[in-house]
């Protein structure tokens, strides 16, 4: 493509998001829904169990911390093909007919992102419990009453877990392509679209939502940074 | 169940075969206060852990009362105590948890207590943002909240400027009145003359006396303690 060609689909594509092109709008929102919520499920799994892989005392911990480590960089259509097992028709979890539905995909993406978030949150908790255990010990803290209270001193440093979630399902792409199957006005979200579109060579609209893409993202990185610095002001 | 007379009998610490108490006896009664002296290294802040039951002896017995485990009612103040990113308040009710008191009850009965400390109007404060002796005064508020009845504390005024000082030694005092246990440790040997009931000497380990505040300043009865008292350095180390 010449340089002219380049310069005209960028044009293109940014009249579709002044214009709030509703495609445009429909595949934002959707994958907004779909990752926000594996997100949020995501961190009511991945926090605690990276701070009880934090504070815990008990066999096999290790290797827990090794795979929860390990399981950060799970290559995501592996974890597509595990999930299109599980809900095919003949899978185990199939009568519940969820394939090819954005829940399907939710599932994914909770799959994707629990490893990561449950490292993350075992690395920061394990920094707080060294400084904090002798003394919630001398309180007779029991162990579930160290892991809330860690989680909530802890509240702002995981925003980076809920952030690295975020970031890891908003850009996959070959987890919710095999769950999801890309279907139009259904499971179609941004990074499945962005690659359809760029195969089928209609730039304009893969631009444009590539543009979204990036923005939420830095949107939300920058609403994290500002949470981040209030906080340290603060609470010193 | 009583929990007093707390007694040691021969009780040694050998964490990875490196011994630092050696064969320490001590009866401590549930009145008043004892202070711990004795240089650096010589176990006093290691005796207060084992004491809370944050350490395990290697060798030896320990009794609280009729307890062979470190019962309820024990509390300790650490010489840099933690504060939770949170408010002056919430760290103040944080020893209730464990209690299973509710959080509204908490809440008042740690507003209660910030007043008695001096506390009250930064209250809604970060805890990190106070000073030394404001954490140590919300430290000592901390555990005198869950009213235990032997409270041990590690060096509470170690940094603090005299009037900081001063008025963690109120607090003290006032814990004291209440008919609360206090073991505490310090280098300032003015401090132990102004608040101790009775002193507990130690040295390499060991407890060489253990005689009422008094006696111990007027006529000390070993020499390492004499040589304390004086000030003198019989325990450098070689560099």
């Amino acid at each position: 493509m010449s340089t002219g060609g380049v310069g005209t689909a960028f044009g293109e594509a940014l009249s579709l998001i002044l214009a709030f092109d509703h495609q445009v709008l429909d595949i934002a929102l959707l994958s907004l829904r779909v990752s926000g919520l594996a997100v949020a499920i995501g961190l009511l799994i991945g926090l605690p169990a990276g701070a009880c892989l934090a504070v815990g005392r008990f066999r096999g911990k290790q290797t827990l911390a090794v795979i929860a480590n390990g399981f950060m960089g799970l290559p995501s259509v592996v974890v597509g093909v595990v999930v299109y097992l599980l809900l095919s028709r003949s899978g185990p979890l199939g009568d519940f007919g969820l394939l090819y539905t954005p829940s399907a995909m939710v599932i994914a993406q909770i799959v994707l992102v629990v490893p990561l978030m449950a490292a993350i949150s075992r690395q920061v908790v394990e920094d707080a419990w060294r400084q904090y255990a002798e003394e919630f010990n001398a309180m007779r803290f029991t162990w579930s009453q160290s892991v809330r209270t860690l989680l909530h001193d802890c509240r702002y440093s995981l925003f980076v877990a809920v952030l690295a979630g975020l970031g890891r399902a908003m850009s996959e792409v070959g987890a919710v392509m095999i769950v999801g199957g890309n279907i139009d006005r259904s499971t179609r979200v941004m990074t499945t679209s962005i690659a359809l579109e760029t195969s089928k060579g209609d730039l304009p609209l893969a631009i444009a939502l590539g543009l979204v893409l990036i923005a939420m993202i830095l949107l939300l990185n920058g609403l994290a940074f500002v949470v981040r610095n209030w906080a340290m002001r603060r609470y010193s | 169940m009583p929990m007093f007379p707390v007694s040691a009998s021969r009780l040694r610490f050998e964490p990875n075969g490196h011994a630092v108490l050696r064969g320490l006896d001590l009866v401590l009664g549930g009145e008043g206060i004892s202070v711990v002296l004795g240089p650096n290294g010589a176990g006093k802040s290691v005796l207060l852990r084992i004491l809370c039951g944050l350490l395990e002896p290697s060798a030896g017995t320990l009794r609280w009362g009729d307890y062979d485990h470190c019962p309820e009612g024990v509390a300790m103040v650490f010489q840099q105590p933690i504060m939770l990113r949170a408010s002056v308040l919430e760290n103040a009710a944080l020893g209730l948890i464990p209690l299973g008191v509710a959080r509204r009850e908490r809440q008042a009965s740690a507003w209660a207590m910030l007043e008695r400390v001096g506390l009250a109007d930064r209250a809604r404060d970060s805890a990190r943002q106070l000073s030394g002796g404001e954490r140590q005064r919300l430290a000592l508020a901390r555990a005198w909240l869950t009213r235990p009845r032997l409270l041990l504390l590690d060096e509470p005024t170690a940094s603090l400027d005299p009037s900081g000082a001063e008025m963690v030694e109120r607090i003290i005092r006032e814990v004291r009145t209440e008919g609360c246990k206090i073991v505490m440790t310090t280098h300032n040997l003015g401090q132990a003359t102004r608040l101790a009931d009775d002193v507990v000497f130690m040295a390499s380990g060991c407890v060489r006396e253990h005689v009422p505040v008094s006696e111990f300043f007027r006529r000390p009865a070993s020499e390492e303690a004499r040589l304390f008292i004086q000030g003198e350095l019989p325990w450098q180390m070689a560099f």
